[in-house]
C-alpha cells in the first residue's frame, strides 16, 4: 500500500501555504524571473490497471471544488458526462477494447483531466497576463480574475483539457488541487480513490511506484505495461501506469505523442514577431518615404488645366494616347 | 442625398448607363469653378468607410491586444480583457458588413484595367510622385485596386477564421486543430491588413489632397486632374445624370 | 464474512461470483487490489456480465444467471476427479467421514421424502447414523458407500465439464482454466477468498449457492485461514448488525430463534436446543444457548423475567408459520390481512418484486408509517407520476405519515460491517428540519402504548408493561445505554460456580464477554454475541488502534468484532491436527503444547488440545459440514435448480420448476413464464451500479450527475437483431409489468449457448424510481417475480424472463 497522506495538522501555522507567488515558475503572457530553487516536483499517478472506474474521484473533485454539473442523459454508454466541462475537470472514460492477440474484451477506465505539463500549452497559448501559471512544483494553475475566456489554451493544450464558462467566461480544469497541495495534502481525486489507483507524491516517489506497478503488470501478461509521462511535453505532473503503454490512444484518445501543436508554436513564435516586424516596417517605410519623397501636391498648373478641361477649351491630350481605354 | 441604388451599379448594358465607363460611380460629378469641384464620394459612401474604417481601428487595436502581450495594454482601451474578448467579434461582424456593402459600392470601379499595368510597371515614378510619367488613370489607380482587392480578401478570410474560433457560440462546430488553423490563419490575415490599411492611410496622407474625399466628399479638379485624369476626362464628358449630385 | 475486510489481502487467489465487489463494494475492493499488488494474487470474476470488477481481473468467464450450483459442483467434481483436495483438512475438519442414515437418496433432482403436494421434504433420513455410543458413526477410510464423501462423490458427478457448460453457458475450456486455477489452492500454503453478494443470495437457492462455494471451500481447506474464508459483502452499511440483532420475525437477538407456536413452555422450547455434541471431546458451543437466552430475557423484561414465569417465555410472540417475511408480508396486504405497516428505513416499494403487487397491497392498508430520512416511492405510492407510478390518488384510502428520522452521518452509534466489526462512530452533523432519531420515535411510541395499555388493559398487556425500560430519559435513550445494554451486565454480585467464595462479578458492572453470561437470571445481557464490545474497560467500538502485529491483517486493536474481538471465524483449523500452522507465513493462532495464541482471538477453548477437540466449535460434530443434514429445507447437497423463470428446462431434472420447496403464493403462479416461454425469451437480471446506492443517492445531485438516467444493458448481438440503437429508447417486459430505458449496447454481454439454444442476457439495474434529483425512471422491480429463496425468503432478482423492442422515449 502507498503510504497515507497524513491528515492536515491542528496547529495554527498549518493552513499556511507551502508555495504561492514566489514559487511561479511560468507566468502567461509575461516575463518571470523563476525562482532560485526550485521546489520538489509533485505527481499524481493514475493507475490505470488498478481503477474500477468508481467515479469517486470525480464526486470528490465536484465536492472539493464546489461544482455543480448538470444532471444529463444516458447516452448508452457509462461516461457521464460526455465531456469534461467547466463543472468537470475530471471523467471517466470508458473503452471497451478488444485486444487483437488474445481476443479478450478488455475494459479501459481513464480518468481524463489536466495533464501538468512541464511545458504547458496553455500557458504558452493564454494572451492575458497572469491567467495560467505554473508553480515550480509542476502544478499549471488558472487565476480567473486574469482569464479573458479567449479560449487560447484549449488550442493549445495538447489534451483538451481545458472548458470555458457559459457563466463568467474564464476558463476552468484541474488545478491538481493546488490549495490541497499547498497544504500539504494530496488532490481530492486521489484522497477519494478505493484501491489507490490513485497516488501523490513527488514525482520521483510516483515513477518508482509506477516501476513496482509495472514489475507486477509484466509478471501477469502485460508485457507492453509502461509509464505514461510524454516527453513531447517535457513530462507531465499527472502520469498514468498503462497496461498497453505502446498505444496510449486505446485509452479514449489519449494522445500516443503528445506535443504543442506546431501550428500553436508557430502562431506564438515565429507570427508573432514577424507579424510586429512586418507591420513597423511598412510604418517605417512610410514615414521614411515621406520623408525622402515629400508631400505629393497637387500644383497650379494642375488646377487649371481641370478647369479648362471643365470648360472645354483646351482639353489636354491624354498623357499616354498609346494606351487605350478600356479593360485589359 | 441619394440611396444606394443596386439598379445604379454592375448593370453597364443598361441603356441608361450603358455608355458610361465602369469606374464612373453614381454620384461622381463635376462642378465648375475656382478652382473646380469634383464629387468623388456620397454622404453614404463615406460614412459606410468611416464605419469600416472606425471597425477596422478598432479590431486591430483588440486584436493586436490578445496577438501578443506587449500590446495587451489594449485591453484597457475596451474594458478590459473580458470586455476586448467579447467584443472583437461582434466589430468583426460590424467591419464584415460594413465593408461588404463598401464592396457592393466600389467593386466595378476597382475592376482592372489596361493602364493598371502600366502603372504597376512604373511604380519608382509613383513613389516618386512624377505621375506625368504614368498614364491616365480612372477613378482608382492599380495601388487603390490592391488595397481594394487585399481588404476584400483578407476580410473574408478573417470574418472566416474568425468564426471558428469565435468559441462563446461557435465551439461545437469545429475541431480544435481547425480551430489552430483558424487562429494562425487569423493571425497572418490580421498581419496582412494592418499592412494593408498602414499602406491605405499613408498614401491618404502622402497624396495631398486626398483627404477631403472622405470628408467633404469633394476633391479639386486639379487633384482629380493629376492623379485620376482618366476619370476626369470621363466625368466631364458625361452626359447629365438625372440623379442628384451628392449634396 | 467468516474472515475481514482486510484479511483479503492475505489471499493468493480472489474469486469473485455472485457479486460484483469493486461495483459494489469499492472500498472494500481495495483489499483485492493489495492482494495483487503485494502477493501477486489472481483475480477470477464468473459473472453475466463482463463487471467492473472483471475489468481489473486475470481471468474472466461469463455464466448465465442462476447456475451457479452446477458451476460450482462441476467444480468440487474437477478437485475430487483431479485430487485436488486438501486431504488433511477435509478428513479431520470435515463431516467428509461421517456415515449418513440408510434410506437417504437422491435421483432425478429430488432427495428422499418429497411430498409434491405440501412442496416440502420429510427430512428424516438426511441424517447421520448414530452409533451405539450415541455419537455419529465415522468411517476414517472413506470407503462405506454412504459416507458422506462417497454420496457428495455421486451426487457431483453429473456436473462434468460438458454438462456445466451445456447448463451454464460457460465455455469448458474457460471453466477448466478456472477449476485449475483453483484447484492450485487446495495445497495448504495456497488460499482462495470467496467475495459474493446478492448475486448469490437473490435466488430461489440463494442459501444454497453459498453452501455450493463452502463445500468447495472445505475441500480445499480455505476456511479457518488467513486468506480464505466465505465473505458475504453486506450490501448496506449495517445490515450485518440487522442480522445480529435478529430484526428477522423468527428471529431474537445473537441468532436466537423466535420460539413458534409448537414450542408452549421454555422446557419444550429448549428441548430441540440441546445441541450435545455428536462426536467426543467436542465444544458444541450452542450448548450455552440458555444462558444467552436467558441473560436477553433479564434484559428484556428485567424483574418481572423470573425463574418462576420462564424468564417472560410467554412474553414471547410465537410464530404460526415459519417466517414472516416481507413476501408474505406483503401478500398478507393483499390479502387485507394486515393493516397497518410500519416502514423504518425501507423503500419495499422499489426494493421488492412485482411493483404492482406491492402497489395493490399498499392501497389496501388502512394505515402506513414511514420513517426514513428521505422521501420515498413507498411513502408517495399513492401519488400519480404518470406512467413511472399510474394511480388514482382519490380511490386510494390508506392514511400514509412520514415520520423524518436522522440519517447515520447525524446520529451516534455503531455500525457493523461485513467483517463483523462493531465500528462507533459519531454525528458529522446535525439533524434538518423536523428529523427525529429512530430511538427517540420508537421511544415516543412505546411510551404512549404502554400508556394506553395502562389505562385501558387489553388482552395481554403484559409484555409491553413489563418490558425493561430504565433509561436515564425515558423519552430517548441514549447510543451508549442501548450498547450497554446489548454487552450485557452482572444484576447482582456473580460468583464463580467451582467455588463460591469467590466473587467474579460485582453488582452493576458490564460484562468482559459472553462467558460470563449466566441462566440463572443473575447477569443481563441483549444481545450475546455482541458482548465484549462495551466492557468496564470502556466502549471497544470506538478504539482506533491500526497496528497489526504480524502483518496479519487482523487489527485486534481496532474496534471490535464478534464474537470475543475474533477477526477469522474458526481460525483454530488453520492449524494442522498438531497445532501448528498448515502455512507459517500465514500464522494465525498456534498451539505451543499449553495453550493457543497468536495474531487472532483464538476460535476454541484456550486450552483444547488440537487432536482433541474439533475447530467448528458451533456445530455438535465439532467438524464442518459437506453435508448439511436436515438444516436447509431443499437439501443436504445444492442441486442445479432452473429459476423460477428460466429461457430452459432444467437439463438435470426436466420436469422441476424452479426450486421444488420455494414457498409460491397461489397467484404468483400465474405470473411466471413457463420456462423456455418465446413470449419472454430474454434471461434477464437486475443489479446496482457504483454510482449509486440503491434508491437512496438519486436525492443526490452529484450521484445523479453521475449516472442520471435509467438505463438496461444487452449485447451488440441481442441490439442488431432487435433494431435498437445505442443510447436508443427501449422497453421491456415481463409477465408483472414493463420498464421504459434507454440502452446500453455493449461488448460486455455476450449471447450464450445454453444447452444448444442461444440466451441472450438482459442486464436491470435497479435505481431510478419516480422521486429524487435523478431524471425519473421505472424501477427494476416492475419486472421481477414475486418468489424468494426457499429456506429466508430472499426475493429472485437475479433470473427472470422477459422480452424486450425498441421503443419511444416515454411521454409523461
Amino acid at each position: 500500500m502507498f503510504p497515507a497522506i497524513a491528515n492536515p495538522s491542528v496547529s495554527p501555522d498549518a493552513d499556511k501555504p507551502r508555495f504561492g507567488e514566489k514559487d511561479i515558475m511560468r507566468r502567461s503572457a509575461s516575463e518571470v524571473t523563476p525562482p532560485a530553487t526550485r521546489l520538489t516536483e509533485v505527481a499524481k499517478l493514475i493507475d490505470v490497471t488498478k481503477c474500477i472506474g468508481c467515479k469517486a474521484c470525480q464526486a470528490a473533485c465536484l465536492e472539493w471544488n464546489n461544482l455543480t454539473e448538470e444532471i444529463g442523459f444516458n447516452h448508452g454508454v457509462y461516461t457521464n458526462p460526455m465531456d469534461l466541462t467547466p463543472d468537470t475537470f475530471t471523467l471517466m472514460r470508458f473503452t471497451e477494447w478488444v485486444n487483437p492477440e488474445t481476443e479478450n474484451l478488455e475494459w479501459l477506465i481513464r480518468k481524463d483531466g489536466c495533464m501538468h505539463c512541464e511545458d504547458p500549452g496553455c500557458l504558452k497559448a493564454c494572451p492575458s497576463p497572469g491567467a495560467i501559471v505554473q508553480y515550480s512544483n509542476g502544478i499549471v494553475d488558472f487565476q480567473h480574475e486574469n482569464c479573458i475566456g479567449c479560449g487560447y489554451c484549449i488550442k493549445g493544450c495538447p489534451f483538451n483539457i481545458p472548458r470555458i464558462s457559459k457563466v463568467d467566461h474564464t476558463a476552468y480544469k484541474c488545478t491538481l488541487c493546488s490549495d490541497r497541495v499547498a497544504v500539504g495534502q494530496g488532490p481530492a481525486c486521489q484522497k477519494a480513490c478505493p484501491t489507490q489507483a490513485i497516488v501523490f507524491g513527488t514525482k520521483q516517489e510516483m515513477k518508482d511506484w509506477a516501476e513496482f506497478r509495472i514489475t507486477d503488470l509484466k509478471s501477469r501478461g502485460f508485457d507492453k505495461a509502461g509509464l505514461y509521462d510524454p516527453q513531447g511535453v517535457g513530462g507531465t505532473h499527472v502520469m498514468y501506469v498503462l497496461h498497453h503503454a505502446d498505444t496510449p490512444s486505446i485509452y479514449a484518445g489519449l494522445p500516443d505523442n503528445p506535443r504543442i501543436s506546431p501550428i500553436v508554436e508557430t502562431w506564438k513564435g515565429v507570427t508573432k514577431y514577424v507579424g510586429l516586424a512586418v507591420m513597423g516596417f511598412a510604418a517605417a517605410a512610410g514615414f521614411l518615404h515621406y520623408v525622402v519623397a515629400g508631400p505629393n501636391k497637387v500644383g497650379e498648373e494642375d488646377e487649371e488645366n481641370a478647369e479648362k478641361l471643365v470648360e472645354g477649351k483646351a482639353p489636354p491630350p491624354p498623357a499616354d494616347p498609346t494606351q487605350p481605354e478600356g479593360r485589359v | 442625398m441619394s440611396a444606394i441604388d443596386p439598379h445604379a451599379h454592375g448593370h453597364a448594358h443598361m441603356p441608361d448607363h450603358a455608355h458610361l465607363p465602369d469606374d464612373v460611380e453614381p454620384g461622381d460629378g463635376v462642378r465648375p469653378g475656382h478652382p473646380v469641384q469634383v464629387s468623388r464620394y456620397t454622404l453614404a459612401a463615406r460614412i459606410n468607410h468611416w464605419i469600416t474604417a472606425i471597425s477596422l481601428v478598432l479590431l486591430a487595436l483588440s486584436g493586436m491586444a490578445l496577438f501578443t502581450p506587449k500590446l495587451f495594454f489594449l485591453t484597457g482601451l475596451f474594458g478590459g480583457g473580458q470586455w476586448t474578448r467579447a467584443i472583437h467579434p461582434w466589430i468583426g461582424v460590424v467591419l464584415f458588413f460594413s465593408f461588404f456593402i463598401l464592396f457592393v459600392r466600389f467593386w466595378r470601379a476597382n475592376l482592372p484595367a489596361r493602364e493598371d499595368g502600366t502603372w504597376l510597371a512604373r511604380i519608382s515614378d509613383v513613389l516618386g510622385g512624377h505621375e506625368e510619367r504614368l498614364p491616365e488613370i480612372g477613378k482608382y489607380n492599380a495601388g487603390q485596386k490592391f488595397v481594394f482587392w487585399s481588404m476584400s480578401g483578407l476580410i473574408i478570410v478573417l470574418i472566416g477564421s474568425g468564426i471558428v474560433m469565435w468559441d462563446q457560440y461557435f465551439y461545437p462546430f469545429t475541431t480544435i486543430e481547425q480551430k489552430r488553423i483558424a487562429i494562425l490563419v487569423h493571425a497572418v490575415a490580421a498581419v496582412c491588413i494592418i499592412c494593408v490599411w498602414i499602406i491605405h492611410v499613408y498614401a491618404a496622407i502622402w497624396v495631398k489632397g486626398t483627404f477631403s474625399a472622405m470628408t467633404r466628399g469633394e476633391v479639386t479638379g486639379g487633384w482629380a486632374w493629376r492623379h485620376h485624369r482618366k476619370w476626369l476626362r470621363e466625368l466631364v464628358g458625361k452626359p447629365k445624370e438625372p440623379r442628384a449630385p451628392a449634396e | 464474512m467468516t474472515n475481514a475486510w482486510t484479511d483479503i489481502k492475505n489471499t493468493d487467489l480472489v474469486v469473485i461470483m455472485g457479486g460484483n465487489a469493486a461495483e459494489a463494494h469499492p472500498c472494500g475492493f481495495k483489499w483485492v487490489t493489495e492482494a495483487k499488488a503485494n502477493r501477486g494474487a489472481k483475480l477470477i470474476v464468473i459473472d453475466p456480465r463482463y463487471t467492473r470488477s472483471a475489468s481489473v481481473a486475470d481471468y474472466y468467464a461469463p455464466i448465465r444467471q442462476g447456475t451457479d450450483i452446477a458451476f460450482l459442483m462441476g467444480l468440487i467434481n474437477w478437485c475430487m476427479q483431479n485430487d485436488k483436495v486438501q486431504w488433511a483438512y477435509t478428513k479431520a475438519f470435515t463431516n467428509a467421514s461421517y456415515v449418513v442414515k440408510e434410506g437417504f437418496t437422491y435421483q432425478d433432482g429430488l432427495f428422499a421424502g418429497y411430498d409434491e403436494a405440501k412442496r416440502d421434504y420429510n427430512r428424516d433420513t438426511w441424517e447421520y447414523e448414530i452409533g451405539p455410543d450415541g455419537y455419529a458413526v465415522v468411517d476414517d477410510t472413506l470407503t462405506h458407500p454412504r459416507c458422506v464423501w462417497n454420496l457428495l462423490k455421486a451426487h457431483v458427478a453429473t456436473y462434468t465439464p460438458e454438462m456445466v457448460e451445456r447448463i451454464c453457458g460457460t465455455p469448458k475450456d474457460k471453466f477448466l482454466k478456472i477449476a485449475q486455477m483453483i484447484g492450485e489452492c487446495s495445497s495448504p500454503t495456497k488460499t482462495m477468498t470467496s467475495m459474493y453478494a446478492l448475486g448469490w443470495t437473490q435466488h430461489s437457492k440463494g442459501a444454497q449457492n453459498i453452501r455450493g462455494m463452502a463445500m468447495l471451500q472445505l475441500i480445499l481447506g480455505n476456511i479457518g485461514v488467513r486468506g480464505g474464508g466465505m465473505n458475504a459483502l453486506r450490501g448496506h452499511s449495517n445490515i450485518q448488525g440487522l442480522t445480529d440483532l435478529g430484526l428477522m420475525s423468527n428471529l431474537i437477538p445473537g441468532y436466537l430463534n423466535i420460539p413458534t407456536e409448537k414450542e408452549t413452555d421454555l422446557t419444550a422450547y429448549m428441548s430441540t436446543r440441546a445441541f450435545k455434541p455428536l462426536r467426543p471431546n467436542q465444544m458444541s458451543y450452542w450448548q450455552n444457548y440458555r444462558k444467552f437466552f436467558v441473560s436477553f430475557m433479564k434484559s428484556m423484561y428485567g424483574p418481572a423475567a423470573t425463574a418462576e414465569n420462564d424468564w417472560g417465555y410467554q412474553y414471547l410472540p410465537k410464530l404460526d408459520v415459519p417466517n414472516y417475511d416481507i413476501l408474505r408480508a406483503f401478500e398478507l396486504m393483499k390479502q387485507g390481512k394486515m393493516n397497518l405497516y410500519f416502514c423504518q428505513g425501507f423503500n419495499p416499494l422499489q426494493a421488492f418484486p412485482n411493483k404492482a403487487k406491492l402497489a395493490e397491497a399498499l392501497a389496501k392498508l388502512k394505515l402506513l408509517v414511514v420513517m426514513d430520512p428521505l422521501q420515498t416511492e413507498t411513502a408517495r405510492f399513492w401519488e400519480d407520476h404518470g406512467i413511472y407510478n399510474k394511480t388514482d390518488p382519490a380511490s386510494i384510502k390508506t392514511e400514509v405519515l412520514q415520520l423524518p428520522t436522522t440519517c447515520f452521518a447525524e446520529d451516534e452509534g455503531s455500525l457493523v460491517n461485513s467483517g463483523r466489526w462493531l465500528q462507533w462512530h459519531w454525528p458529522g452533523g446535525s439533524p434538518p428540519g423536523e428529523a427525529r432519531t429512530d430511538t427517540f420515535i420508537m421511544a415516543q411510541i412505546h411510551l404512549r402504548l404502554k400508556e394506553l395499555y395502562r389505562k385501558e388493559g387489553g388482552a395481554f398487556p403484559d409484555p409491553i408493561l413489563n418490558l425493561n425500560w430504565t433509561y436515564k430519559n425515558p423519552e430517548e435513550p441514549t447510543p451508549e445505554e442501548l450498547a450497554k445494554e446489548m454487552n450485557g451486565s452482572a444484576l447482582v454480585d456473580v460468583f464463580d460456580p467451582a467455588d463460591p467464595t469467590k466473587k467474579v462479578l460485582e453488582a452493576g458492572k458490564q460484562l468482559s464477554g459472553f462467558g460470563q453470561y449466566r441462566d440463572d437470571g443473575t447477569t443481563a445481557g441483549g444481545c450475546w454475541i455482541f458482548s465484549g464490545c462495551w466492557t468496564e474497560a470502556g466502549n471497544m467500538m470506538a478504539r482506533r488502534d491500526n497496528s497489526d502485529p504480524g502483518d496479519a491483517g487482523t487489527f485486534l486493536k481496532w474496534s471490535f468484532a464478534w464474537p470475543a474481538n475474533r477477526r477469522i471465524l474458526y481460525n483454530r483449523a488453520s492449524c494442522d491436527l498438531e497445532g501448528k500452522p498448515w502455512d507459517p507465513s500465514r500464522k494465525l493462532i498456534e498451539w505451543d503444547g499449553a495453550k493457543w495464541s497468536g495474531y487472532d482471538v483464538p476460535d476454541i477453548a484456550p486450552t483444547a488440545k488440537p487432536a482433541d477437540v474439533g475447530p467448528f466449535i458451533m456445530n455438535p460434530e465439532g467438524v464442518s459440514r459437506l453435508f448439511v443434514r436436515k438444516m436447509m429445507r431443499d437439501g443436504p447437497f445444492p442441486v442445479h435448480y432452473e429459476p423460477f423463470e428460466s429461457p430452459v428446462a432444467n437439463v438435470i431434472a426436466p420436469k422441476i420448476v424452479g426450486n421444488p420447496v420455494a414457498r409460491v403464493f397461489k397467484d404468483d403462479w400465474e405470473q411466471f413464464a413457463k420456462p423456455g416461454s418465446p413470449e419472454f425469451p430474454y434471461a434477464a437480471t437486475t443489479y446496482r451500479l457504483t454510482e449509486h446506492f440503491h434508491y437512496w443517492t438519486k436525492n443526490n445531485h452529484v450521484n445523479a450527475v453521475l449516472q442520471p438516467e435509467a438505463f438496461v444493458e444487452i449485447s451488440e448481438e441481442l441490439a442488431k437483431e432487435k433494431g435498437i440503437a445505442l443510447g436508443g429508447w427501449v422497453r421491456v417486459w415481463s409477465k408483472r409489468g414493463e420498464i421504459l430505458a434507454k440502452a446500453v449496447v455493449t461488448k460486455r454481454i455476450k449471447p450464450m449457448t445454453i444447452d444448444g439454444k442461444t440466451v441472450h442476457v438482459v442486464g436491470v439495474p435497479i435505481h431510478w424510481g419516480f422521486v429524487g434529483a435523478a431524471r425519473k425512471g421505472f424501477g427494476a422491480n416492475n419486472l421481477t417475480p414475486f418468489v424468494g429463496d426457499a429456506n429466508i425468503e430472499t426475493p429472485e432478482f437475479k433470473a427472470f424472463q422477459v422480452n424486450i423492442e425498441a421503443s419511444t422515449g416515454p411521454v409523461a
